[in-house]
């Protein structure tokens, strides 16, 4: 009979960008069960509106989380807009979604660079980060910061793109995506990276479906169901496909994500040759009332954004569910039988955001 | 059952299971739970989704009342459960996996309840 | 022979470039245009009202009519530019260059000069000066 023992799984670890607590019940280095923990880094975000008004907290919400930064301050104005009844400028849509388009590529190539410093592959770190520099600049070139843009309000965008600067960003896009195609390879065919990775962490269909997984974990199983084809922004404009695999393990999850990278590109490129002239933002005037609930597609998955406004200038309660929250389970499934080895790159499938998750 | 426009159905709290047996044999999936208090009283909006439509409904309880947990049906449920119990204070019952107050490690006891009763 | 040597190409053009890095601070870096660094105002055409005072979410700005002094808080400041959106006078811009790290927090002012005309109160006539008190010390 093998002995049971059980291993912390520190919020601290080399591998873990952000703090999250595990219980892991080991036998002999095979995991039988983990039992989460969170709360490190809980900021208590939520409970702010009622001291801030409903202008100032498009700022709070932005600073929830660095990567996903700009979709949250976007999600927050769109509630907030459908809830006032204001119609915002068709060019602010366009504008909203090259932003959103360019946040999912660094955030992609933020997420292949961490995979690689997991399994020791320290090289290609480095070059994925590298080409993600060229994606911070331009952010920089057009909104003023690298992480945080302060760019929404409710009624449009403070900030204009000329469309010099939209043609120079395609081209520096195309040089991108040479090297891109060269490092993206290596992910798809390197030995070493696909003996760690191949049949690594599998969920099928309908495990996905019952505990709730939402974004690329999702559609690695082979569900297609993308929050974009909704249409909000302009993506009603644009046509893409949504990029799914039928494998279920840890290197289905990868390839849809580097499919979802040269996805992004195209999405610009069209984005940036259909945009309209016009006005970036409309005066909003008076105080809301009411609630609505906002369905966004984050580089992690599926957000959920709920507001419950007044009437006065601070609002009752404003609720985001992020996609990492949702896939804890599924993460959870996924380490049941795994090897003790594997379980950091466990957690790293699911791109854990955790100041996201714990606001 | 009653509509409250934006998608949202208000139901009461003996309609709370057949409903969730109904959107289970269904095929749909659970998106979220979200909880508020206000005014003395938990509103608790369940949404639930199916390719690209989404429904919402919403559950008004006291204080004092008890809501079944439906984590044997929703796996998924666990995680939001055990939060609304841990920070709002809502008492929830019969649940599958119950983390006893230690998912969140944060000091206060009910600490979203607190800040709205102040 | 692509499973083994992906990297190859990529490895031998590094070998022979220079570094992508640059050697700051020994070479300073240089700033695109829309960069928020630090707020500037032109105290001349300020009527204090205060509303940039009322929408800073950390409260970093301090507005006094009384001795005609706008006091900000550079460390507290987050650069949102939501009080230069505010001002009615436009006269509050946010322009590139970070605060340099210190060892204490303090407070810069910025002073009007009393010039005929000058709304209400009768404050004493000063030259126009950049005081930076040892206000804050935390």
């Amino acid at each position: 009979m093998a002995k049971r023992s059980i291993v912390p799984f520190g919020p601290q670890h080399p591998v873990l960008p952000e703090p999250i607590h595990l219980d892991l019940v080991l036998e002999d280095e095979t995991v039988i069960e983990a039992v989460p923990s969170i709360g490190y880094v809980h900021r208590g975000l939520e409970s702010l509106v009622t001291k801030k008004d409903f202008n100032e907290m498009v700022y709070v919400t932005e600073r929830i989380c660095g990567i996903c930064s700009f979709m949250h301050g976007m999600g927050y104005c769109n509630a907030l807009e459908k809830i006032m009844q204001v119609e915002v400028p068709r060019r602010a849509d366009y504008l909203r979604t090259i932003w959103c388009e360019m946040s999912r590529l660094h955030s992609h190539l933020l997420w292949l660079g961490l995979l690689a410093d997991a399994f020791g592959f320290e090289a290609l770190f480095m070059q994925s980060w590298r080409l993600r520099e060229k994606i911070l600049d331009m952010f920089e070139i057009s909104t003023g910061g690298r992480v945080i843009f302060s760019v929404n309000k409710v009624g449009g965008v403070l900030k204009d793109m000329p469309s010099d600067m939209l043609k120079s960003f395609v081209s520096i896009l195309d040089d991108m995506e040479k090297e891109l195609k060269e490092t993206t390879t290596v992910f798809l065919n390197d030995f070493t990276v696909k003996s760690r990775l191949e049949g690594v962490g599998i969920i099928t269909k309908d495990d996905a479906i019952r505990r709730g997984a939402v974004g690329p974990m999702m559609r690695a199983s082979g569900i297609e169901v993308d929050m974009r084809k909704t249409g909000y922004a302009a993506y009603g404009d644009i046509d893409f496909e949504i990029i799914t695999s039928t494998e279920c393990d840890s290197l289905a999850r990868c390839k849809v994500r580097i499919g979802e990278i040269f996805q992004s590109i195209g999405i610009i490129r069209q984005a940036a040759a259909k945009i309209p002239q016009g006005e970036i933002s409309v005066p909003v005037k008076g105080n809301p009332d009411g609630e609505y609930f906002v369905r966004l597609e984050q580089p992690r998955g599926e957000a959920f954004y709920y507001v419950r406004a007044n009437g006065t200038k601070f609002l009752d309660r404003m609720r985001v569910r992020t996609p990492t929250f949702a896939n804890i389970p599924a993460m959870l499934q996924t380490l049941k039988g795994a090897q003790f080895a594997d379980v950091p790159l466990l957690i790293l499938t699911i791109d854990p955001c955790i100041s996201c998750t714990e606001r | 059952m009653e509509d409250l426009g934006s998608n949202i159905v208000k139901i009461e709290l003996v309609e709370l299971l057949p409903i969730i047996m109904e959107k289970k044999n269904d095929y749909w999936r659970l998106a979220q739970i979200c909880c508020t208090f206000r005014e003395g009283i938990y509103e608790v909006s369940y949404s639930f989704a199916k390719d690209f439509e989404l429904v919402n409904y919403r559950l008004v309880v006291d204080k004092e009342e008890i809501v079944p947990s439906i984590s044997r049906v929703y796996k998924a449920a666990i995680l939001y459960e055990n939060e609304m119990r841990e920070l709002f204070g809502l008492k929830v019952e019969y649940m599958k996996v119950d983390y006893h107050g230690k998912l969140y490690r944060i000091n206060e006891e009910t600490p979203f309840l607190a800040k709205e009763e102040k | 022979m692509a499973q083994f040597m992906g990297l190859a190409k990529t490895v031998l053009r590094n070998l022979f470039s220079k570094p992508v890095t640059t050697s700051y601070p020994a070479v300073p870096r240089e700033y695109p245009e829309r960069t928020r660094g630090h707020i500037e105002i032109q105290i001349e055409d300020c009527i204090f009202c205060g509303l940039c005072m009322r929408s800073c979410p950390p409260g970093a700005i301090q507005v006094n009519r009384g001795t005609g002094a706008w006091t900000i808080n550079r460390f507290d400041c987050i650069q949102c530019g939501y009080c230069v959106e505010k001002c009615p006078k436009k006269c509050l811009s946010i322009v590139p260059g970070y605060t340099a790290p210190e060892e204490k927090k303090y407070t810069t002012s910025v002073v009007k000069p009393a010039a005929e005309g000058n709304a209400g109160q009768a404050a004493a006539a000063k030259a126009p000066v950049k005081a930076e008190a040892d206000a804050k010390a935390e």
